[in-house]
């Protein structure tokens, strides 16, 4: 069970509305794809989702298989299967590759996590997302290009097999290679119990994720949904002909 | 869970009662001097040093930065400087007496001298319980004995370079440890001899109202090479106890001397230490020093570049909990040409604890070709923790150069969240963020030694935020 509800959800940063009584539908198993220009909301939107201390909750409710999520710690959220790709991942000084992703795997395990089956589930996922096996020992996202972080959000994905994936800009940053890559490693996860919600500015991204529903956001609020022909229409006139 | 940090952070935190055979009783004075010379039946220039020292702590003022109130307020009447029990030092385990041995046993030191140690002394408050070598180092000259034996048995060496690194008057506390130190190490390393796998002293403070003094001389051969390690630890009492100890080491052309500390002093303990060392050409001395128990701790170790070429090298780690005050440093001294050093300091401060770096680095007049460059970085965790840095860089002349990097920061926000937007709880990721603020630096120590220190530090990490 994996789908992400939003009920009339209304959201602040220092006292300043953001989101004004959003709602949207994910039923389990689709990924919907997200849309808007930039200030719209959608960051925000994904940030409270998960928890970040900075977005205030002022009205509304956020179900997850059908309960409340809001008031839980980011922690727990995350291990309920809810996980945000960042537009822009944290670097984490003086933590690996491997360590941070075995104590996230760790986290989420009641079992020990063994080390054979860890390095041999990690090398895997690398191998699929072409990502060179020696980035296991440096610094998680220290130095790393825009393109390698975001291979290393979907990397977590693959390791941590969330069933409610929120991707924030995947795409921004990305040549086209690297773009089929990332969603590759997406597309082979995706299906049956996995919701997602896709937030991009373009439709190249989705060419390649195929969503199953598109919304276009403007000032904290849906202003339209309906299908990838929406993407068309966009493309042609822009946010705000589509919007009006 | 607050039960288990105290376990573990407190593993040392026990004590058994044991008879003294000898005990100085409270206070200090001449006659302690003599109590304690008579007890260790000491030749008549040995006895004349204690009492001159003796002298020269009473005259002397605490050190001028030294503002910490805790140790101006410190009555030194009312601690015991000597207390022994008067039997030989074991050089079995079961040669030890058994409360003695159980204190050592719970500690894990016969386990670690099993594992990877070439030799072990283990000091009981005044004096060593127990100290052993290595059969093949004992056949290539190797000497690891405590200084009591040390000075009886190999006084020629040690009076030779006694005193010579640290004088008697360098400041108020090397003072103190002269006039009455007693237990400590004294290592000598024959020229070209390489002992490959660590010695390591254990010092135990067992008693209240104790004082500890041990003094310690490495003197290393030329080309020879050495690593040290010294662990601390004591039982938490309700007053003070006082650990005052001076090193010395000595490192003859070409020699390799690594000094490991790894200080878990319980936090009733004003831990006030002299470490000095000397390089002679070629030469190179390493202090890693680590800091995570005791009250207060003052220590700076020093490193005095004396020979060509010659190089060294301070490592710091530095933990201030809630109340505790780590004043920890390094001092660097080039007095020839072409001499490197190199300070590495991290202190982390918890709560209301505060850990300040305080350094010298000295390039005297005429000097070509001499380097030093450090490096200072401060982590604070919490709203109320502090941090300084106290540099001081003397460098004279165009030919040498000397860089001086600090950076104190805050855990950053958006790290931890987005380990726990990956399902880690707040504490761990708070203690893998401060592991990995100074994971370059523990990786240096010996593995027994790093996985005992990360998981030391993760407790102090993880209580922080209750």
């Amino acid at each position: 069970m994996s789908t992400l509800e939003i009920n009339k959800l209304s959201v602040s940063v220092e006292g300043r509305m953001i989101l004004h009584d959003f709602s949207l539908l994910i039923p389990e198993g689709e990924v919907h794809a997200l849309m808007g220009p930039n200030g719209a909301g959608k960051s925000s939107l994904a940030n409270a989702i998960v928890g970040h201390p900075h977005y205030k909750i002022e009205s509304g409710d956020i179900l997850f298989d059908g309960a409340s999520i809001i008031g839980l710690p980011p922690d727990e959220r995350a291990r309920l299967g809810i996980f945000l790709s960042f537009q822009c991942p944290a670097e984490l000084p003086g933590i690996s590759v491997a360590n941070f992703m075995r104590a996230a795997l760790q986290a989420r395990s009641k079992e020990h996590v063994s080390a054979t089956e860890f390095y041999k589930k990690l090398y895997e996922c690398m191998d699929l997302l072409r990502i060179d096996r020696s980035f296991t020992s440096r610094s998680m996202n220290v130095g790393f290009s825009g393109g390698e972080k975001k291979r290393f959000e979907i990397l977590q994905i693959l390791m941590l097999q969330p069933t409610c994936i929120l991707l924030d800009e995947i795409d921004s940053g990305l040549d086209i290679d690297a773009l089929k890559i990332v969603a590759k490693g997406f597309n082979s996860f995706r299906g049956e119990g996995i919701s997602a919600l896709v937030i991009t500015h373009y439709k190249r991204l989705l060419q390649h994720i195929v969503p199953d529903a598109v919304h276009i956001m403007d000032s904290g609020r849906i202003v339209r949904s309906g299908g990838l022909e929406l993407v068309d229409s966009l493309e042609e006139s822009g946010y705000q002909r589509v919007g009006t | 869970m607050e039960a288990e940090i105290y376990n573990a952070r407190n593993g040392s935190d026990f004590h058994c009662d044991v008879e003294y055979a000898y005990n100085s009783g409270f206070g200090l004075s001449h006659a302690t001097v003599d109590y304690i010379s008579n007890a260790k039946g000491e030749e008549s220039w040995l006895r004349k040093f204690r009492h001159r020292a003796l002298d020269i702590f009473f005259s002397k003022d605490l050190p001028k930065w030294f503002d910490h109130g805790e140790v101006r307020a410190m009555n030194f009447d009312k601690i015991r400087y000597y207390l022994a029990q008067g039997e030989k030092v074991g050089h079995t385990w079961e040669d030890v007496p058994d409360k003695i041995k159980e204190t050592f046993e719970r500690l894990g030191v016969p386990e670690n001298e099993r594992k990877f140690l070439a030799g072990v002394e283990a000091q009981f408050d005044s004096e060593a319980a127990y100290s052993r070598m290595k059969d093949a180092l004992l056949e290539r000259g190797v000497i690891f004995v405590d200084s009591t034996v040390g000075l009886k048995e190999y006084a020629h060496i040690f009076r030779k370079f006694f005193a010579t690194v640290v004088p008697v008057d360098d400041n108020k506390f090397s003072a103190l440890n002269s006039a009455v130190f007693s237990g400590g190490s004294f290592i000598y390393v024959p020229a070209g001899v390489k002992v490959e796998q660590p010695l390591q002293a254990y010092f135990r403070i067992n008693s209240e109202n104790f004082g500890q003094f041990e003094r310690t001389l490495i003197i290393v051969g030329e080309g020879a090479e050495v690593t040290y390690l010294e662990g601390c630890t004591a039982p938490r009492f309700d007053t003070s106890n006082l650990h005052s100890a001076v090193v010395e080491l000595i490192a003859l052309p070409g020699a390799k001397i690594q000094y490991i500390t790894v200080q878990n002093w319980s936090n009733n303990v004003y831990n006030l230490v002299t470490k000095r060392a000397v390089a002679h050409a070629n030469g190179d001395i390493r202090w890693i020093d680590c800091n995570i128990g005791s009250k207060l701790t003052a220590k700076y170790p020093a490193i005095i570049l004396k020979g060509e070429r010659a190089r060294g090298e301070v490592l710091s780690i530095a933990v201030a909990s809630n109340g505790q005050r780590q004043d920890t440093g390094a001092k660097m001294i080039h007095l020839a040409n072409d001499t490197r050093s190199n300070i590495i300091s991290k202190s982390i401060s918890i709560r209301d604890g505060v850990a300040s770096y305080r350094g010298l680095v000295k390039i005297a007049p005429g000097l070509s070709g001499c380097r030093n460059k450090t490096c200072c970085d401060a982590l604070l965790l919490n709203g109320g923790s502090q941090s300084a840095t106290y540099p001081m860089i003397q460098s004279i002349g165009s030919k040498n150069r000397a860089e001086h990097e600090a950076s104190v920061s805050r855990i950053d926000g958006e790290q931890i969240f987005y380990m726990m937007q990956r399902g880690i709880m707040e504490k761990h990721a708070l203690s893998l963020s401060v592991n990995g603020f100074i994971n370059d630096l523990v990786r240096e120590f010996p593995m027994e030694y790093s996985v005992e220190l990360k998981r030391l530090i993760e407790l102090e990490t993880e209580n922080s935020i209750g």
